[in-house]
């Protein structure tokens, strides 16, 4: 049993609890979380691929993806870390867009990333416009340590599977364990189920 | 420079409940490139879901930790090899 | 507790069942709120081994969560838990010898004083040349205890009439302060990630051995 420390509280601003998932609770800021150094491609540089279960590459530039339709997405993300941030604002054009016209019988994605991370999720779970690949930020580009220039964006499942740097999606029929997932964090992530670890 | 990144001096509260001896002094070598070094040295980044340590010459994945609720799970594939020299 | 700077306090701990530690090692704090919420940070120990008493330096960062309240709260009597000694790398004791090179970037000096302080009680013959480098006057910690021992370079603010370094610690700095490289002086960086980066190249751009540097990066964040 931890004593007490008298007069510590959690530092937080009040908020509005009601929509938080359990087990969390509100920030101000924006954490800053990685398992690696912030990489910099240069946007010249920068491609974007979808492969695997499909019959060909998909491969876009940097350019190529600014043309396609864009959204603003209005979202609360939660990090599996316990913080919670409400009416985020960011900019990013859909999955269901890079996925016009394929035709796959995957049932899983692998979303991987310079710096070598990697996450899974069920098929399900990046289309009918619950995912995004999001360049944009309250208003501005999506900064380096944040992501930037491209990331994943998957606000119904933990803040770790909105893949930051991401440079590629590939469709595939098993789910392969990423980075977390194969170190003790839950293959899906629904925060409202609280499905954090394996075995939640 | 990424000013959140620490080295393995971070790391060692946690090793150290883990192994019986004091392993930020172990020397590692890593499983790319085959640099080694005292894990103390190795690029921490502390503040994700879990801990991971990287090769300081070749940023490679050394060894990762997270801790459970009721478990810790560590990985250490990324060292090919670690060396211990137990206090005398 | 005795306030240090503005910012920072060193805090007397009377930890059940400690067992002593060596000077450069720390110790994790952690506090916990009423609600079962806790909060945990590292902190290097600031006493030499022989101390009778634990002393901790801690500076508040402003978004911190823990620092307040050890720099701003805590009160006599208070208690909190505490895991450690924690290091065994970056570390000195009197049998390594000298010449010592301490290189602390602002809170990086708590750890090489615990150093310091331990070759003044028992090895003052071992030379040693502490290098610090602080924002301002306002920002030294244990200035009067550094008082004519330590090379200080202050970065942004400057005591009136000050004739010392005035910049960021650097190679032609390292160069005129610290023991050339033939002497191999045991040198230990501490401070912030990007200045123990720079002074770690540095010296060994010098021509000191790796092996004879120890380095301990410190967060900018997580306090």
């Amino acid at each position: 049993m931890s004593p007490i420390t008298r007069g510590f509280r959690r530092r937080e601003p009040a908020g509005d609890d009601s929509r938080l998932p359990p087990g969390q609770h509100l920030v101000a800021g924006f954490p800053v979380l990685s398992a690696g150094p912030t990489p910099h491609t240069p946007l010249e540089d920068w491609t974007f691929t979808l492969d695997g279960e499909i019959d060909e590459a998909r491969r876009w530039s940097w350019a190529e993806l600014r043309e396609l339709p864009a959204e603003p997405v209005h979202c609360d993300i939660h990090c599996v870390t316990s913080w919670s941030k409400l009416d985020t604002e960011w900019e990013g054009v859909s999955l269901d867009t890079m996925l016009e016209g394929i035709e796959t019988e995957a049932a899983y994605v692998t979303a991987w990333c310079d710096g070598g991370y990697t996450t899974n999720l069920p098929i399900e779970d990046v289309t009918d416009g619950r995912a995004w690949l999001a360049f944009g930020y309250d208003g501005r580009p999506l900064e380096p340590e944040h992501g930037g220039p491209v990331r994943l964006l998957v606000p119904h499942l933990y803040l770790w599977k909105s893949a930051k740097w991401v440079r590629g999606i590939t469709l595939r029929p098993d789910d392969e364990p990423g980075f977390w997932e194969s170190l003790g964090y839950h293959q899906r992530g629904d925060p409202w189920q609280e499905q954090r670890y394996w075995g939640d | 420079m990424d000013e959140t990144m620490l080295d393995g001096n971070a790391a060692a509260g946690d090793l150290q409940q883990l192994f019986a001896v004091e392993v930020t002094q172990a020397i590692g070598v890593c499983d790319g490139c085959g640099n080694s070094g005292p894990l103390a040295e190795a690029r921490t980044f502390a503040l994700g879901p879990g801990l991971t340590l990287r090769c300081p010459a070749c940023e490679a994945v050394l060894a990762r930790l997270v801790r459970l609720p009721g478990r810790t799970l560590v990985e250490l594939r990324g060292l090919r090899r670690l060396e211990i020299v137990p206090p005398s | 507790m005795r306030p240090e700077t503005p910012r920072a306090r060193t805090l007397v701990l009377d930890v059940r069942e400690w067992r002593g530690h060596r000077a450069g090692q720390h110790v994790d704090v952690r506090l916990t709120a009423e609600d079962g919420y806790r909060a945990q940070r590292s902190y290097s120990i600031a006493s030499p081994p022989l101390a009778s008493t634990l002393e901790l330096t801690v500076e508040r960062l402003d978004d911190g969560e823990v620092s307040p309240w050890l720099v701003d709260e805590a009160r006599p009597g208070d208690e909190f838990e505490l895991r450690g000694p924690i290091g065994g790398y970056f570390v000195w004791e009197v049998p390594r010898g000298g010449p010592l090179l301490l290189v602390a970037g602002g809170s990086g000096l708590v750890p090489l004083m615990a150093i310091e302080r331990l070759r003044r009680e028992a090895a003052p013959d071992v030379e040693a040349t502490l290098l610090v480098s602080a924002r301002g006057p306002g920002d030294l910690i244990y200035a009067a205890e550094l008082e004519g021992s330590a090379v200080v370079a202050y970065t942004r603010e400057r005591p009136a009439g000050w004739t010392g370094y005035d910049r960021r610690v650097d190679r032609a700095m390292l160069e005129e302060v610290a023991p050339p490289p033939e002497r191999r002086p045991r040198c230990f960086v501490c401070g912030p990630t990007s200045f123990v980066e720079v002074v770690a190249e540095a010296l060994v751009a010098l021509g000191h051995h790796r092996a004879l540097i120890k380095t301990e990066r410190f967060g900018a964040t997580g306090g």
